[in-house]
C-alpha cells in the first residue's frame, strides 16, 4: 500500500516508539511568541534544563503588540512585561527574536513562510493552534500547548500519538469573486466543527493545484476549525517557486537537492485515507459566518438555517440574528482584514482591487493590518497604501490585532464586524463584539458599503 | 504533577455545546507570564456581567452546585491551542471534565497538567447532566485505575479509555519532560543519521 505525503513525513520523524503508547516525534523548527512561551521557559528554569537546540528556534512578537506607534514604549503594562520577558528569554537562551519593529517582525504563520523558514518535509509546531498555516507547503505543522512547547525546548521532541488521516478534494473551477477563504469556509460549513477531530487532512485536487500558496495558506490555516490537528497541500513547482531565494531557504545546489526531495513526498496514488469527502468547485460561493463557531457559515445569498438546538439558539441570541433570516442589507460598522489568515500582500491586492476609486462608507472604521513588516512594505510600495488612504481606509503596523483584541483593536460591544479572521466565537474580539468571517473580498465591498451585500451581483 | 487515582466528588453542569477556548478563558487575561491567576477568570465572561456584576443564572454561581467535577455539552474545549485553558480550570480546582467529545490539543493540555478530559457516550452524558441538574447533591465517582466513571445513587455506571501511557503519567505524577530528557542519546544519535 502507497503512503499518503503526512505519512511519508512522520515516518521519517519517528526517532522511538513507547509500546502501547505514543511516538517520539523529532521536530525541525519550532515557532515560538511571547503568549505561550513565557512559562514554558520557567519550567525549564525550575528544572534546571537547558534548552537542547536553540537554532531551530524563532521567536517573533504578534499577538500582543499594538498596530500604531510601534516604535513607542507599549503603555499597556502587563503586555509590555510579556514582551519584555520574551526578549530576555531568547537573547537567555541564544533564541533568534524577531521583535517589535524588526523588519522580519510580524505574526508567526505570516512571518516563517515568508522568510522561507517553512518548508516542505519538514515538522513544525508552534504554541499556536493555526501552526496548521504552515502545512500549504506539505509540512507537518500543528499547534501545541504550554507543556509541549517546554518539552520542545527541552529535547528538540514530542511525544504523540499518530493521527488518522482524512483527505478533502475539491475539482473543477471557482466561481468569480470565490476566493481560498470562501473555500474553506464552505468546507467546515459542510463538515462541522468536530469532524477533523484526531485527524491531519490533506487537501487535493485542482482547485488546491491551482491555488497560490498564500491561498493554500489561508485554507490549511482554518483546518483547526474544523478540528483537524492540521492540513497540508503536496508541494508542487507553486511550491518551490515561493520559496526560492527567499532568506533561510537552500540556495543554490542545495536548493536543488532538496527539490528532488521534496518531488518524492506528495502521497502515492494508491495511498488510503482513513477519511475522504469530495466537493465541486462550483457550487462555492462566497460566504459569511452568522453565528459564533466557524462551522456556522451559509453563502451569502443563503438565509440563516432554522434549528431548535438550544446551543444552536443560544448562538443565534448572541448574534442578534433571526433563524431563516437574510444578512444581505444588514449593517456593519467595523471591518477587519488582517490576522493569519488574510494579511498577507494577495489579500490586500484583492481589497485595493475592489476599493480603488470607491469611498468607505461614513458608518465604517475599517481596520487594515498586515500580518508581516514585509507585507507592511510591500503595500507601500506597490502603491496599495495610497488606493487605501484615498478611500478612507486606516493601514496600521504589522500584529494579530483584531483577530483576538489581545491589544488595544477591540470591537465594542454589540458592534458586528466583518473580519477576514479564523473565529467567531463570543467575545473573540472584544467583550460583547460580534463577528462575521468572510474573504477580504467581502469584507472590502461591505467597508464600501457600510452594509452587507451580495457581491456576485457587483463584479464585472 | 499531582497523582490522580479516584475522586469522589459532587458535579456542576455546564449544558452547552462547543464550548471555546475563549470562553473558558477570555483572551484579555493571557497576559500574565505564569501559571498562577488564571482561575480567577475561568468563564470570565458568563460568570460576570459586562459591568462585572455575578450572572447568578450561570451554574458556576449556583451555590447548589459544587464540586471538582465539570460536566459539560459535546465538542469542549474547540478553539485555541492556548494551555491557560486548561490551567484556568485547574485554578479554579476543577479535577475532571465530562463531555461526549473533546478537541485535541485541548485534551493534551489538560492531561498534561493533571486534569482528566472524561469522554462518555452521549446518552451516558445526558443521563449525567440531568440529573446533576435536578439532583445537585448527587455524587459522582471517576476511578481512574479502572477507567470507570459511576453515578452512585443510581447504580449506573460506564467505562471510558484513556491512552495508556497517559494513564500512567496521571497515577504516577510524571510528565513527557523527564520521559524525553531520559531519551537524549537516542535523539542525538536520530539527529546525526539525519545529517
Ligand atoms: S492572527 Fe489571530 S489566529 Fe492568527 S496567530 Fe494571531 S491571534 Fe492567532
Amino acid at each position: 500500500m502507497g503512503k499518503t505525503l503526512f505519512d511519508k513525513i512522520w515516518d521519517s520523524h519517528v526517532v522511538d516508539a513507547i509500546e502501547n503508547g505514543p511516538q517520539v516525534l523529532y521536530i525541525d523548527k519550532h515557532l515560538i511568541h511571547e503568549v505561550t512561551s513565557p512559562q514554558a521557559f520557567n519550567e525549564l528554569k525550575e528544572r534546571s534544563i537547558p534548552v537542547y537546540r536553540p537554532n531551530q528556534i524563532v521567536a517573533t512578537a504578534d499577538h500582543n503588540t499594538p498596530t500604531m506607534d510601534q516604535h513607542l514604549p507599549i503603555k499597556d503594562a502587563l503586555s509590555r512585561n510579556q514582551l519584555e520577558q520574551l526578549s530576555k528569554n531568547c537573547a537567555d537562551n541564544d533564541i533568534t527574536l524577531y521583535e517589535l519593529g524588526h523588519q522580519y517582525n510580524g505574526i508567526v504563520h505570516v512571518m516563517a513562510p515568508e522568510l522561507g523558514i517553512t518548508q516542505p518535509g519538514m515538522t513544525m509546531v508552534c504554541g499556536d493552534s493555526h501552526t496548521s498555516t504552515h502545512g500549504a507547503f506539505g509540512a507537518i505543522a500543528f499547534g501545541i500547548g504550554t507543556s509541549q512547547v517546554a518539552q520542545v525546548f527541552a529535547s528538540q521532541c514530542l511525544l504523540l500519538t499518530k493521527p488518522k488521516s482524512l483527505r478533502v478534494t475539491v475539482n473543477g473551477t471557482l466561481k468569480k469573486g470565490v476566493l481560498p477563504k470562501d473555500v474553506i469556509l464552505y468546507i467546515i460549513s459542510k463538515l462541522g466543527t468536530n469532524s477533523g477531530t484526531g485527524y491531519f487532512c490533506e487537501y487535493a485536487g485542482d482547485v488546491f493545484e491551482n491555488m497560490s500558496m498564500e491561498g493554500r495558506m489561508t485554507v490549511c490555516n482554518m483546518s483547526i476549525e474544523m478540528g483537524a490537528r492540521g492540513g497540508m497541500i503536496a508541494p508542487d513547482e507553486t511550491t518551490f517557486e515561493y520559496i526560492k531565494e527567499r532568506k533561510f531557504a537552500p540556495q543554490g545546489e542545495n536548493f536543488d537537492k532538496k527539490v528532488a526531495y521534496w518531488k518524492t513526498l506528495p502521497s502515492d496514488d494508491d495511498a488510503v485515507f482513513d477519511q475522504e469527502y469530495t466537493f465541486d468547485a462550483a457550487d462555492i460561493a462566497p460566504m459569511l459566518t452568522y453565528g459564533t463557531n466557524p462551522g456556522m457559515g451559509i453563502k451569502i445569498t443563503e438565509t440563516i438555517p432554522i434549528d431548535e438546538n438550544p446551543s444552536f439558539k443560544k448562538s443565534l441570541e448572541y448574534m442578534n440574528f433571526e433563524a431563516g433570516a437574510s444578512l444581505i442589507n444588514q449593517p456593519i460598522n467595523y471591518v477587519f482584514i488582517g490576522s493569519c489568515t488574510n494579511s498577507r500582500i494577495e489579500d490586500f491586492r484583492v481589497a485595493a482591487d475592489y476599493i480603488k476609486g470607491k469611498q468607505k462608507a461614513k458608518n465604517v472604521t475599517a481596520w487594515l493590518v498586515p500580518g508581516s513588516k514585509q507585507v507592511e512594505t510591500q503595500i507601500i510600495e506597490e502603491g496599495l497604501k495610497a488606493i487605501f488612504d484615498e478611500a478612507g481606509f486606516e493601514l496600521r503596523q504589522p500584529g494579530c490585532s483584531a483577530c483576538l483584541a489581545m491589544n488595544d483593536d477591540k470591537i465594542p460591544k454589540g458592534e458586528y464586524c466583518v473580519s477576514t479572521s479564523n473565529r467567531n466565537f463570543e467575545g473573540r474580539q472584544g467583550q460583547g463584539s460580534r463577528t462575521i468571517l468572510a474573504s477580504p473580498l467581502v469584507a472590502a465591498a461591505t467597508a464600501i458599503e457600510g452594509k452587507i451585500i451580495d457581491i456576485t451581483k457587483h463584479l464585472n | 504533577m499531582k497523582k490522580f487515582t479516584k475522586i469522589i466528588s459532587k458535579a456542576i453542569p455546564l449544558a452547552v455545546e462547543n464550548v471555546d477556548t475563549d470562553q473558558i478563558i477570555p483572551a484579555r487575561f493571557l497576559k500574565a507570564t505564569d501559571k498562577k491567576g488564571f482561575g480567577d477568570n475561568v468563564f470570565r465572561d458568563w460568570r460576570f456581567d459586562k459591568n462585572g456584576a455575578i450572572n447568578t443564572d450561570f451554574s458556576l454561581n449556583n451555590p447548589i452546585y459544587t464540586g471538582s467535577i465539570l460536566i459539560a455539552g459535546d465538542n469542549f474545549g474547540c478553539g485555541s491551542s492556548r494551555e491557560h485553558a486548561a490551567w484556568a480550570l485547574v485554578g479554579y480546582g476543577f479535577k475532571v471534565i465530562v463531555s461526549s467529545f473533546f478537541a485535541d490539543i485541548f485534551k493534551g493540555n489538560a492531561l498534561n497538567n493533571g486534569l482528566l478530559p472524561l469522554q462518555v457516550s452521549p446518552k451516558f452524558l445526558s443521563i449525567l447532566m440531568k440529573t446533576v441538574q435536578e439532583n445537585p447533591a448527587t455524587e459522582i465517582e471517576v476511578d481512574l485505575e479502572n477507567q470507570k466513571i459511576s453515578i452512585k445513587k443510581l447504580e449506573i455506571s460506564e467505562g471510558f479509555d484513556i491512552d495508556p501511557y497517559k494513564k500512567t503519567c496521571l497515577i504516577n505524577g510524571y510528565d513527557d519532560i523527564d520521559y524525553l530528557v531520559s531519551k537524549k542519546e537516542m535523539i542525538e544519535a536520530f539527529e546525526a543519521q539525519r545529517l
